[in-house]
């Protein structure tokens, strides 16, 4: 059982763990990582590093600038100093966290 | 020059680097296009001196993030680079060009070409916009940094150049190429590690604050769900009136220039098969593909000048749901659009689409978009058939009918991309993860060069493979003559006649005449051709514009309703045009996929037809 120690641990970084694709407009944090989801249509070694070429690395500031006008999709992601746009199935892939 | 060969520099850099701009002023209009062997990748190669007399050829490479290769343009970069492609030398040295204005991701492409070996110069583009946002970058200490030559160049100035050639001279250029190189895929790791080197970096050399807030400001408008949607389908209206309007006076111009030199070349030969050839073949054959140059030049005006601006990743990426719902790619959009005045030019620009398969099956169904040409033959048989009453409210039945023979040509379009990505090739959608960059002021004259190389890459197969095909087209509706006191159009006599004939069964299940197929033959050249000789095969001595106003009531009296109607279908999916089959096996660079082309729109031409045939019949009946 780790309720205690897990309460400290959220107290002390409250922000909890979401993948990029589920965030709306205007939403401001942090990539803590990539993970892989159900849905790949790329062997996950190379979708990996082909969102890292794009500047999705762990501990960039990410913003997300605009939706697609159709079904809220494709997002475009301000990652620090660049705008990529890409699906919101690919976006799944991006760990974020809000701060 | 007698010397040694001229070396060989490779330019390699990131997408939107300005790549392309800085190659234009490098060499001015001293480019060749090309495609490399066995690829569907152009090959752009120019020619300077450098300060010192040097000549030096120069290589512009496929924009890359990295040597990974990720497509086939990608590919082609990293063999190139690699020395692995085939008939390619390995490069003498390397220029990699960097947008100054935005170095996080170049420096990794930076360090994956210095472990290639070859001897390399960093190019920082843009500097001009660096200082103007109030920004700056310590050039030496960058070149320390990485250890190779860091340079700084404004492609859009004069003499923005000066440094990098002055760089290039500096390199030890002609030394024997290494045997090895010690480049491998880096890892996911690697990739970390190489960001985190890159951050580091630009921590210690560089500090700009960005144009961010210009674009962010236009995009706040261009990429907003209402006001984007509504400002992409204005800049497209604009388009296409330009396409439309602007170009009727040149349009109109080249074709007189054409009927004057055609007549006064026709004028100076005596009367018989030469003249024919000059003036019936080659002048009114090359002459009908010649006059959509000024439609072509304007709608690649726009599409350069959009692709500079920044404004092209936004229309796709505004467009990528929808296309995405049949298997296309956002980029997909402008060459489909295109293709509403000529399929040539909107299969040209399908270029802008990196992935081979995406590019392919947009090439594949760009002719079913209703092209200028079917215009003509819309007109007339609708004009003849369909009457001018008006329908639901207003709206004119014949408008109505034009209305649904253009988007019979959209949704069969889409459908087709459909079958193909989702069906035929059953793939996975492609991930789409595209760099949106920063607004750029487009650079008149890069406008201009690209503009050039465009119409002259046009110009130089108007003038090879498609005069071939007219004079071919020309020589099966000419011969043989018809003998002597024979009545009757001398077409019927003719090869082309005698196909028509021969082919007449094969058409009769949907409807058609015999007159109409041999209409189909010479309408290959050119789809409105089938018009004229339309009028040829009835008789007519009409010329110009009184050929459709004398034929219209001749085919409401030839004709059935269900051909008619057939025939409309037909047009709107057969492979009409040599042209684009031409252009299709260019840009793909193979024969397999113009003759899957042509056998697909063939068999959905003949299907629909026959069903309007049979349906129309069976309802009048």
């Amino acid at each position: 059982m780790i309720p205690a120690r897990q309460s400290a641990f959220t107290s002390a970084t409250p922000a909890p763990v979401t993948r990029l694709g589920r965030c709306a407009r205007g939403w401001v944090g942090w990539m803590t990582g990539l993970a892989p989801t159900d849905d790949l249509t790329i062997p996950w070694a190379e979708m990996e590093r082909r969102l890292l070429e794009m500047g999705f690395v762990e501990g960039a500031k990410v913003e997300i600038l605009h939706e697609g006008p159709f079904g809220r999709d494709p997002l475009a992601v301000r990652v620090d100093d660049i705008t990529v746009a890409l699906r919101r199935r690919e976006a799944d892939v991006v760990l974020v966290a809000e701060g | 020059m007698n010397g040694p060969a001229a070396p060989e520099i490779a330019l390699v850099g990131c997408p939107n680097s300005g790549k392309t701009s800085l190659f234009n002023a490098l060499t001015g209009s001293r480019q060749k296009v090309a495609n490399y062997a066995g690829v569907t990748v152009e090959r752009k190669e120019g020619s300077f001196l450098t300060p010192a007399g040097r000549p030096v050829k120069i290589l512009d490479l496929p924009g890359t993030y990295s040597l990974r290769g990720r497509s086939p343009d990608e590919i082609v970069t990293r063999d190139v680079v690699l020395g692995r492609l085939v008939g390619e030398e390995i490069p003498d040295a390397v220029v990699c060009v960097a947008d100054a204005t935005n170095l996080r991701l170049v420096l990794r492409l930076v360090m994956e070409l210095k472990a290639v070996g070859r001897p390399m110069v960093l190019a920082l583009n843009m500097m001009d916009v660096v200082a103007r946002q109030g920004g700056r970058i310590d050039v030496s200490r960058l070149a320390k940094e990485l250890g190779i030559p860091v340079v700084e160049t404004v492609a859009v100035k004069r003499g923005g150049t000066a440094d990098l050639l002055a760089a290039i001279d500096r390199l030890p250029l002609l030394e024997d190429p290494p045997t090895e190189h010690g480049w491998r895929e880096p890892t996911a790791d690697e990739i970390r590690a190489a960001h985190a080197e890159a951050t580091r970096i630009l921590h210690v050399c560089a500090f700009h604050p960005g144009n961010e807030h210009l674009t962010r400001r236009l995009d706040a408008v261009l990429l907003h769900p209402v006001a984007g949607v509504i400002v992409l389908l204005a800049v497209l209206f604009l388009m296409f009136q330009a396409v439309f309007t602007w170009a009727t006076p040149a349009m109109d111009l080249i074709t007189a220039a054409i009927e004057t030199a055609g007549a006064a070349v026709g004028g100076a030969l005596p009367d018989g098969l030469l003249r024919s050839l000059v003036v019936d073949g080659i002048f009114a054959g090359v002459g009908a593909v010649l006059v959509f140059l000024p439609q072509i030049v304007i709608l690649f005006f726009f599409i350069i000048l959009l692709e500079d601006f920044g404004y092209m990743a936004r229309a796709a990426f505004l467009m990528d749901r929808l296309m995405a719902g049949t298997g296309l790619h956002g980029r997909a959009f402008i060459p489909l659009l295109s293709s509403f005045a000529c399929a040539i030019p909107g299969i040209m620009a399908a270029r802008v689409i990196e992935n081979r398969r995406d590019r392919i099956a947009t090439i594949l169904v760009a002719p079913l978009m209703t092209c200028s040409a079917r215009l003509p033959v819309y007109t007339l048989i609708v004009a003849a058939f369909v009457p001018d009453r008006p329908v639901l409210g207003g709206f004119g039945l014949q408008g109505l009918v034009m209305f649904g023979l253009f988007a019979a040509g959209i949704l069969s379009a889409l459908a087709v991309a459909f079958v193909v990505k989702k069906l035929v090739w059953r793939e996975a959608p492609e991930p789409f993860i595209m760099e949106l960059p920063d607004y750029k002021m487009p650079a008149p004259a890069n406008v201009a060069l690209g503009l050039w190389i465009r119409a002259g890459a046009f110009l130089a197969r108007a003038g090879t493979v498609i005069l071939a095909l007219m004079i071919l087209v020309w020589f099966l509706s000419s011969f043989p003559t018809p003998p002597e006191g024979a009545i009757g159009p001398a077409i019927d006599f003719s090869i082309a006649g005698r196909i028509g004939h021969f082919l007449a069964p094969l058409f009769e299940p949907i409807g058609f005449n015999w007159q109409i197929v041999v209409a189909l033959i010479p309408g290959m050249a050119a789809r409105e051709v089938a018009v004229g000789v339309l009028a040829t095969v009835y008789a007519l001595s009409a010329t110009g514009d009184e050929i459709g106003q004398a034929l219209q009531p001749i085919l409401a009296a030839q004709w059935t309703l269900p051909t008619a109607l057939s025939f409309l279908v037909w047009y709107v999916f057969a492979p009409q045009c040599l042209s684009t089959l031409a252009v299709v096996r260019r840009e793909t660079n193979s024969r397999l996929w113009p003759a899957i082309m042509f056998a697909y729109m063939f068999a959905l031409a003949y299907a629909a037809s026959f069903a309007t045939y049979r349906i129309a019949g069976a309802l009048l009946s």
